[in-house]
């Protein structure tokens, strides 16, 4: 039986603000985003840890939200897609996934993203194989990933011209 | 000859209206939205495949704190022999509502039986583990060539197919056409072929799980939010199946996360009505993926027997083709597509097809982009190649010989108008794929598909806002860019920015009735509703602006988002801002039933390796050349050539329903259901062909659906060349290919 009272207290760093919330013990960290905290961003495609649409960053190392329970997240920084653009501008990611015509229906998109965006801070150099082997984990059933992939490639480059700079 | 020839933004790749949305995470999808005091519906399924149920004892679980309602199949109204809608989506009630909830009987695993309503989804799925079914269990068959021998067991007692009055049988329907004489035809061939091809079961594999949300009010009034390709069809399917009054039931779209065919219908909707109606709140309903793979969706599994004629110049005289398809528990009519459909592609004035669809202890099939057509086509076009083979011709030589064009009729009767399948050929011939030499180890297959396209209904309003901005409201749910193709076509005919339009997706009660994004159709047919509207807007705005100069009407011409007149001009923002006093508010409607549709074909070249150790292939270079018609965006419809050859790719190298010998799917998720990821697949190009559709103002033909009908056999066709074993029983995976090179 769950008892509305049986929750513990959270403490955690969600898109940069720190933040307190109560989950049940056995909460995954997907269902506390979206329903505690309203970060609907983060969707859930299938709740095994397969379709990476849940994809979001702890201590930014990327994990699949499904698969982290939100008690194990204390003293953690979270960032989900909602903390992805910084103050209003889009990161590359996101901005070469609108000019790439990258999503179609859209429902993997936030996994992308977030995905993407730690691929480029691990490695700003991505071969076209890299990006693919990197992003396998987030499945996209409407685009064939071609023009993720282009977008993705992309935003890479960009990125690496502006550290130039 | 289209009212439109020349084109000014048309065919330019803007960022689409709701992309800002989408890349942030704001986009609302099916399980986004919260209802105020909403509770959660969980629905009890069989765990058997085949049995009658005899009894359901829900007092446990409504016994228990949070538990707000229970239902079950008795809640549904009877479905008697009532039909909804008409034509190809045509669909019996009874098909369709114990898909919802079963009643009686059980005919597939997993098939819902009762649904119970508590304060939290724990508390749902407890209590629905506390309702108590008992089952008399029967024989089940999951095969569609078994279901058919004497010893199978009937699903339906009491259906009898046209045809088979005698016993009850497993047939759900038989289709036979004949044009010419086909049996003389072939008796003149120089040379015949025949082969048998199968296709396996397989899921469109949206990513978005179904999901919705349902409020009755004390009036009766029903408030439903959902994930669909279709809310107006929604509307239908739910008002019929609770036996509400379709008035009642307004419904509200959310973002889509896919559907290819899968979210034309109805599953959780109901039931989140009657709960919701039963316990005075709102409840909300998520599938579990499992489910979704279970109980949703499938594509039938298809056997198709392909025999063609040929003289040995290359002209083809005669075909026979007979396809079975699998249809799962209820009809989910798959077998005149095939009957209608399976040599769209060519000349012949003398041939036979039959379709032909089995009942199985397996969910109903449902709509996947291009219904039915991969299947057959994987027969036929394969055959047509394997024949190029026989007859020593070029494969792509062989079909620009047989291809039909304007003025041919295929089985359906009716000649083509201007179509575009020769050129796709043409262009497929000369294209640098085709030209490269195939490379060590490698083999290359191709392939045509066809398919006919939808038009149906549709309607939009255009409201033209005081500063000069645009708003479109159309009931099209947007599942791939269709925002961006229609502020294109409305930015073209007003001659306004593309970013001063806003297009926004309805709910059932603010816009004029809308069929559903599928058949190919929302460009085309929604967008040609939002052309005529534009129109209207153009022509009250010349007459404005000619009774502001004192002249006729006709006079006044419309370029540049202005009206002219000699040295007079007004803009259209001038217009929008003065509107008040020249005669009110702008507001436009369109509505029709569309009849612009024509089919659409594509040519797919596909290059494969085949590890000979291992047996996985791997695609290196894939090629998608289609006729658009007219290409609205060309990014997205790009994007549909992608996503379509890879759903195809995916269905003919792993995809694929497994049931366990007690009926239970085996693999109900994505880990061991696999679609293509990323590393699977190269870049696959794309070269979009435009012979304009003379019936649609802006020539658009519709793009979605053909993309996966060539894939399976060019794919086949690939692996043979490289593993060098034929074979012709999808899906080509390792395992499969590997016994294939060991039994060489």
């Amino acid at each position: 039986m769950n008892k509305p009272l049986n929750k513990m207290a959270v403490q955690a760093t969600i898109n940069g603000e720190p933040t307190a919330f109560l989950c049940s013990p056995g909460q995954v960290l997907a269902e506390v985003l979206r329903d505690e905290m309203e970060l609907i961003g983060t969707k859930i495609g299938c709740n095994t840890g397969d379709c990476g649409a849940c994809s979001v960053l702890v201590n930014d190392r990327l994990v699949c939200a499904c698969l982290v329970l939100a008690a194990e997240v204390e003293g953690q920084a979270v960032q989900t897609i909602e903390g992805i653009a910084e103050g209003g501008v889009l990161h590359p990611v996101q901005q070469k996934l609108l000019e790439h015509a990258g999503l179609q229906c859209g429902i993997c998109t936030p996994g992308v993203v977030v995905a993407a965006k730690a691929l480029i801070e691990h490695n700003p150099n991505p071969t076209e194989e890299q990006a693919r082997y990197w992003l396998a984990g987030n499945l996209c059933r409407c685009t064939g990933y071609d023009k993720i992939i282009r977008a993705v490639l992309d935003a890479a480059q960009q990125m690496r011209e502006e550290a130039a700079v | 000859m289209n009212a439109y020839q020349e084109f000014s933004i048309i065919g330019s790749r803007p960022v689409r209206p709701d992309g800002l949305d989408k890349v942030t995470g704001r986009a609302r999808y099916g399980a986004d939205l919260n209802m105020q005091g909403q509770i959660y519906g969980h629905i009890v399924r069989s765990p058997h495949a085949h049995a009658v149920i005899q009894s359901i004892d829900c007092s446990q679980a409504l016994a228990m704190e949070g538990v707000l309602a229970v239902m079950t199949g008795e809640d549904l109204p009877e479905p008697g022999d009532s039909v909804l809608g008409s034509g190809e989506g045509a669909i019996a009630l009874k098909d369709l509502s114990p898909m919802v909830m079963s009643r009686g009987k059980v005919l597939f695993h997993s098939q819902g039986v009762a649904a119970v309503a508590a304060t939290s989804p724990e508390l749902a799925s407890q209590a629905a583990a506390l309702i108590e079914v008992s089952y008399q269990v029967l024989p089940a068959v999951t095969d569609m060539h078994e279901a058919l021998s004497a010893e199978a067991p009937i699903l339906h007692e009491d259906r009898f197919p046209d045809g088979f009055p005698e016993e009850p049988t497993n047939l759900a329907a038989h289709i036979s056409l004949e044009v010419g004489e086909p049996d003389a035809a072939f008796e003149s061939a120089d040379v015949v072929i025949e082969q048998t091809y199968s296709v396996p079961m397989c899921h469109q594999g949206y990513i978005e799980p179904h999901a919705c949300v349902a409020r009755v009010d004390a009036a009766g009034r029903v408030d439903l939010w959902c994930s669909t390709q279709g809310h107006f069809t929604v509307a239908q399917y739910t008002a019929a199946l609770t036996g509400i009054d379709v008035g009642k039931v307004k419904v509200t779209a959310s973002e889509i996360g896919g559907g290819f065919g899968g979210k034309t219908t109805v599953y959780l909707e109901p039931v989140a009505v009657v709960l919701a109606q039963k316990a005075g709140r709102p409840v909300k309903m998520i599938m579990d993926r499992g489910d979704v793979f279970r109980v949703t969706g499938p594509a039938p599994g298809a056997q198709t027997r392909v025999k063609l004629g040929a003289m040995r110049d290359g002209q083809l005289v005669a075909a026979e083709v007979e396809c079975v398809m699998d249809t799962g528990a209820y009809n989910g009519n798959p077998a005149g597509i095939p009957a209608f459909m399976a040599t769209a592609c060519y000349k012949l004035t003398n041939a036979r097809s039959t379709g032909r669809a089995v009942y199985t202890n397996k969910p109903k099939i449902h709509a996947y982009r291009a219904p039915s057509v991969p299947q057959v086509t994987l027969g036929v076009e394969l055959a047509m190649t394997e024949l190029a083979a026989e007859l020593e011709m070029d494969p792509l030589a062989f079909r620009l010989k047989n291809a039909v064009e304007e003025g041919d009729a295929n089985m359906m009767g009716a000649p083509y108008n201007r179509i575009g399948l020769r050129e796709c050929l043409e262009v497929a011939s000369a294209h640098a794929h085709y030209k490269a030499p195939v490379a060590e180890g490698e083999g290359r297959g191709v392939a045509a598909g066809y398919w006919i396209n939808a038009g149906l209904q549709s309607s939009a309003t255009l409201n033209v806002l005081s500063d000069g901005h645009l708003s479109i409201l159309t009931g099209s749910p947007d599942i791939g860019g269709s925002r961006a193709s229609m502020a294109l076509m409305a930015a073209e005919v007003l001659g306004i920015p593309f970013d001063h339009i806003h297009p926004q997706i309805a709910a059932t009660d603010a816009v004029g009735h809308c069929d559903v994004t599928g058949g190919s159709r929302t460009t085309l047919a929604t967008g040609q509703a939002v052309i005529q509207a534009a129109e209207q807007c153009v022509a009250e705005m010349c007459r404005r602006a000619a009774a502001e100069w004192e002249v006729e009407a006709g006079v006044v011409t419309w370029s540049q988002g202005a009206a002219h007149y000699g040295e007079h001009s007004l803009t259209f923002e001038a217009l929008a801002r003065r509107a008040g006093t020249m005669g009110g508010p702008l507001t436009f409607s369109s509505s029709l039933t569309a009849s612009s549709a024509a089919p659409s074909f594509g040519v797919h070249i596909c290059d494969a390796k085949v590890d000979q150790e291992t047996g996985r292939t791997t695609i290196t270079r894939y090629t998608v050349i289609q006729d658009a018609g007219k290409a609205i965006h060309p990014a997205y419809v790009e994007g549909q050539m992608q996503g379509g050859a890879a759903q195809g790719i995916g269905w003919a190298l792993n995809e694929e329903y497994l049931y366990d010998e007690n009926g239970a799917l085996e693999n109900p998720g994505f880990l061991d259901y696999r679609i293509p990821v990323a590393s699977d697949l190269p870049f696959i190009d794309t070269v979009i062909v435009e012979v304009p559709n003379p019936l649609h103002p802006f020539g658009v033909k519709g793009v979605g659906e053909v993309p996966i009908v060539p894939p399976m056999p060019a794919v086949a066709e690939a692996v043979y060349r490289s593993a060098g074993v034929r074979m012709r029983d999808m899906p080509l995976n390792p395992p499969k290919i590997v016994a294939a090179l060991q039994e060489r």
